[in-house]
């Protein structure tokens, strides 16, 4: 099949790149409009109280100030809709601040400098509340409560009682305790992670231009327009009509830019202001009062055989929501255990509310702490009835039509392909045995998504098109969309002219999120594509004097079964396009309800330095099923960075707070994320197990590889400890005290 | 607040332009003179989004008043192509496709210029320590460092060294 392709499986330049590497580039900071105001948040600097005042007439006072608002400026919220009480009080706080960083007001100014001033003249009554910052203190019966309203919804009944426990799910499969008593041995461990932040170099940023008939217009950065547009539809009860919003350059997201910060706010500001507005966070801002992933306490317990087959499998899984419900707790009993064919198990996750930002999306969410977990027993196990990881592994393997404890049933996948290649590639053959040096393997699955994608394709009188679709590029994804759309119409790359829309210019899509874009918005381009190619049969059958059921397509050219000379070319039909019948556009509208799962096994050799506690990556080695490498060089460079991000996460990630709720590294400099010198090379090996739900066998590919890290790594310096730290991040201090160095 | 004229050079042209004593460097390029491809992240001295040159020196403008650039040379992004094309790293992270989200790309493209122009053949390790003062959360660096290492082949060659 791969010898067919023309253009997939190619390594083209992305049209997006000149500008990017030139500073041309439109960021959302960048918009510039004539008039621009400059918006900036007060926020709380207390985690927890009682808002009993506000006084805002001083900063309205003070020259260059064009606008202050409050959350009396929100609309009236129907005391029943708690879901969108928590949603508007998440933009401007209404009798409580849940938070540090928690916005209060808001101030539209000439100038940023004038719009600080003026926030600092705003006077507000607190009275402070204990905060909770701890999961366990949360639970407490007689803890404070974050919400008066809150009562556990355990396995979909209200109990009743409130609490700052929001949701309880559990799934089932076979008989947990009969497994275990089956199984020869057992491990039963506990494991805590702290919140982490997607750690993007833009901030979000917004610019908003109201108009005084009620038409607004958003430039911002984001994953998804369409979300944008429906959620100040939502806070500000405003027709979708009258909000178009316009997609900029996004400066890397990872999932924190499916949800919004500040439109709403900026909205406001520009309708009260009667001037265009801009906001743009600071990285202080972005740090304490953005989504970030949340940390949990998981207690996770598995039984195997001697033969090393698994019997049973448990979990209990609390999962941080931060001060507001929701979170991706609800969905990771679906991620853990998922790899492996285990006939009976159990899976309880919970939510928890704490006095800390609202937790978010971070790449594979929630899919990274629960294989954190299982991964290290799973690797435990595999020592107690002495065996290989990777054989232990092969021997559980999830196959096509194998059913994971909370359901999933496995459609066709890579997941012994990846692991093979582990066992057979020169990295986990090479010997490593020095003091201190420890090697690691895990394994993950995501299950990559599938949703809304639209998709338009215009063609030119010279053979080339104009592409549109839904989907924001996060980083690459016009380029791949429209690889497809040029191997069905048989032209090169080059000649399709591949843009993001905005909400007025094209269908709806769904935002970039979950690995979904080069497959599912593939799809729509490809029917877009082929839409194009029966319209233009049309016009070859009445150029060519035959019935159109005789035309056919094949490799850019239009021919009829009856006559072997009679064809045309792509291009020369295209310029024909007006004398028969004028301009064509073909359009795809997808929902695909079925799309490929990805698994991805990793290497890392390790050292760490029994002085200084410092754990240095000696060698990694990433190995996925990419389904079908559409552009080979961008799966890599997924790949890289998702095992860069996911060794800070290991190592040094983490949000810090005092007992008071203060945040203690909210800077770059102590919130350190990974540089030039932390990391190796990262090499890479592409597994192409096809997806049969794309004709090309596209899966997604940027989550999957995200899965494995912090595992690998913990195994990793597990071996080279010959002990095991049971938390992330595993700092310096963590493993000398783990070696006994320090108390 | 009252407003200082500065006179400077900015990517060979001669700008005059107002600031106020307490804005820095990147904001006077981004907001005052309105060139927007030196990024803002971090704005304290921890990422490299908004390096240029000064006076030939790698600095993050962050960091730098703008009143403190009256009578200087500065750099940017801006000012590394002509019309006759790219200059040679910008080449290079193009055609290798190095690039993911491009936010970090300004600052490392005019940090490795800054390496390369007093550099002719910087090892790997040299090269990742001199960009070290550059985040990029994104690609894993290890395509810029491969990006870096062929410039540096190229432009030792144009120099002839
Ligand atoms: S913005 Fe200047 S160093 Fe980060
Ligand atoms: S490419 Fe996104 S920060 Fe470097």
């Amino acid at each position: 099949m791969t010898t067919e392709f023309k253009v997939i499986g190619t390594k083209p330049i992305r049209p997006d790149v000149i500008d990017k590497v030139m500073g041309r580039a439109i960021f959302a900071p960048d918009i510039m409009i004539s008039g621009l105001l400059h918006g900036k948040i007060l926020r709380s600097p207390y985690a927890h109280a009682r808002i009993l005042s506000i006084d805002t007439s001083a900063a309205e006072a003070l020259p260059g100030v064009y606008a202050v608002i409050t959350s009396k400026d929100l609309p009236q919220t129907p005391a029943d809709n708690a879901e969108l009480k928590y949603s508007r009080d998440n933009f401007l706080a209404g009798e409580k601040v849940l938070y540090e960083g928690h916005p209060i007001a808001a101030v539209a100014a000439d100038s940023i400098h004038t719009a600080e001033d003026a926030i600092k003249l705003i006077r507000i009554n607190y009275e402070i509340l204990t905060p909770i910052m701890d999961m366990r203190e949360a639970m407490k019966e007689n803890s404070p409560k974050l919400h008066e309203n809150i009562r556990l919804k355990s396995l979909g009944q209200d109990n009743g009682r409130p609490g700052n426990i929001s949701l309880h799910v559990q799934h089932i499969l076979g008989d947990p305790e009969k497994g275990f008593a089956e199984a020869d041995e057992i491990v039963d461990r506990e494991f805590t992670t702290t919140m982490v932040h997607q750690g993007y170099l833009e901030a979000q940023s917004s610019t908003v231009l109201w108009n005084p008939d009620g038409n607004l217009t958003v430039w911002t950065t984001t994953q998804g327009a369409f979300s944008v547009q429906s959620e100040i539809s939502r806070i500000l009860d405003i027709s979708l009509s009258k909000i178009r919003v316009i997609p900029t350059e996004v400066g890397g997201a990872f999932g924190s830019k499916l949800r919004i910060y500040i439109e709403p706010v900026v909205v406001l500001l520009s309708k009260f202001a009667n001037r265009p507005v801009k906001i743009t966070m600071t990285q202080s801002e972005v740090l304490k009062a953005t989504g970030p992933t949340p940390g949990t306490i998981m207690r996770v317990k598995m039984g195997a055989k001697r033969n090393g087959k698994i019997t049973s499998a448990t979990a209990e899984l609390y999962f941080e929501a931060g001060a507001f419900p929701g979170s991706t707790a609800g969905g990771s009993p679906r991620l853990i255990f998922t790899e492996y064919d285990i006939p009976n198990g159990q899976v309880d996750a919970f939510e928890v509310l704490v006095n800390k930002t609202h937790v978010g999306a971070y790449r594979a969410p929630g899919d990274v702490q629960v294989t954190y977990s299982m991964e290290q027993v799973v690797d435990e196990l595999a020592q107690k009835v002495n065996m290989d990881p990777i054989d232990f592994r092969l021997i559980n393997v999830a196959h096509e039509g194998s059913i994971s404890i909370s359901g999933t049933i496995h459609k066709k996948i890579g997941a012994q392909q990846v692991l093979e290649a582990v066992k057979n590639h020169p990295h986990y053959k090479s010997p490593l045995k020095e003091a201190n040096m420890g090697r690691g393997v895990a394994f993950g699955y995501w299950p990559n998504n599938g949703r809304d994608s639209s998709c338009i394709i215009n063609v030119n009188s010279d053979g080339s098109v104009t592409l549109v679709t839904g989907s924001v590029d996060l980083s690459g994804t016009r380029l791949t969309i429209a690889m497809q759309a040029a191997e069905v119409l048989g032209i090169s790359v080059d000649q399709v002219k591949s843009s993001v829309g905005d909400t007025s210019s094209i269908g709806y899509t769904g935002s970039s999120g979950g690995s979904r874009t080069t497959f599912a918005t593939g799809l729509a381009a490809i029917q877009a594509a082929k839409d194009v190619i029966n319209q233009m049969s049309i016009r070859a059958a009445s150029l060519l004097n035959v019935p159109v059921s005789e035309i056919t397509f094949e490799r850019g050219f239009f021919t009829t079964s009856t006559s072997s000379s009679a064809k045309l070319s792509f291009s020369e039909l295209a310029g024909k396009l007006n004398q028969t019948g004028g301009p064509i556009t073909g359009k795809g509208n997808v929902s695909p309800s079925s799309w490929g799962a990805g698994f991805a096994c990793h290497i890392a050799d390790v050292e760490v330095d029994p002085e200084t506690g410092k754990v240095s990556i000696l060698r990694y080695t990433a190995i996925q099923d990419v389904g079908k490498a559409v552009h080979p060089t961008l799966v890599e460079g997924q790949m890289q960075g998702a095992v860069v991000q996911g060794i800070g996460w290991a190592l040094w990630e983490g949000l810090f707070y005092d007992t008071q709720g203060r945040m203690l590294n909210s800077n770059r400099l102590d919130y350190k994320i990974a540089t030039f010198v932390d990391i190796p090379h990262i090499e890479t090996e592409l597994i192409e197990v096809p997806s049969p739900f794309h004709p090309f066998g596209v899966r997604g590919v940027a989550e999957p590889a995200f899965v494995p890290p912090t595992a690998t790594i913990a195994n990793a310096v597990a071996d080279a400890l010959g002990k095991r730290i049971y938390s992330l991040p595993m700092t310096p201090e963590k493993i000398l005290r783990t070696m006994d160095v320090i108390d | 607040m009252s407003k200082k004229k500065v006179s400077a050079k900015i990517n060979g042209q001669p700008v005059e332009f107002l600031c106020e004593p307490r804005q820095s460097l990147l904001e006077c390029l981004r907001d005052v003179i309105g060139i927007t491809g030196t990024k803002e992240s971090c704005n304290d001295g921890n990422c490299g989004a908004c390096s240029v040159l000064l006076n030939g020196r790698l600095v993050n403008s962050c960091l730098v008043f703008g009143v403190e650039v009256e009578g200087r040379e500065i750099t940017t992004i801006e000012g590394l192509a002509d019309w006759q094309g790219l200059h040679p790293i910008q080449q290079i992270f193009l055609d290798r496709n190095v690039v993911q989200c491009g936010y970090c790309i300004p600052g490392i493209i005019i940090a490795t210029k800054a390496l390369l122009d007093r550099e002719a053949n910087p090892s790997e390790e040299r090269i990742r320590s001199w960009l070290s003062g550059n985040l990029c959360r994104c690609t894993g660096y290890d395509k810029i460092v491969g990006a870096v290492k062929e410039a540096a082949v190229i432009l030792a060659k144009e120099k002839g060294v």
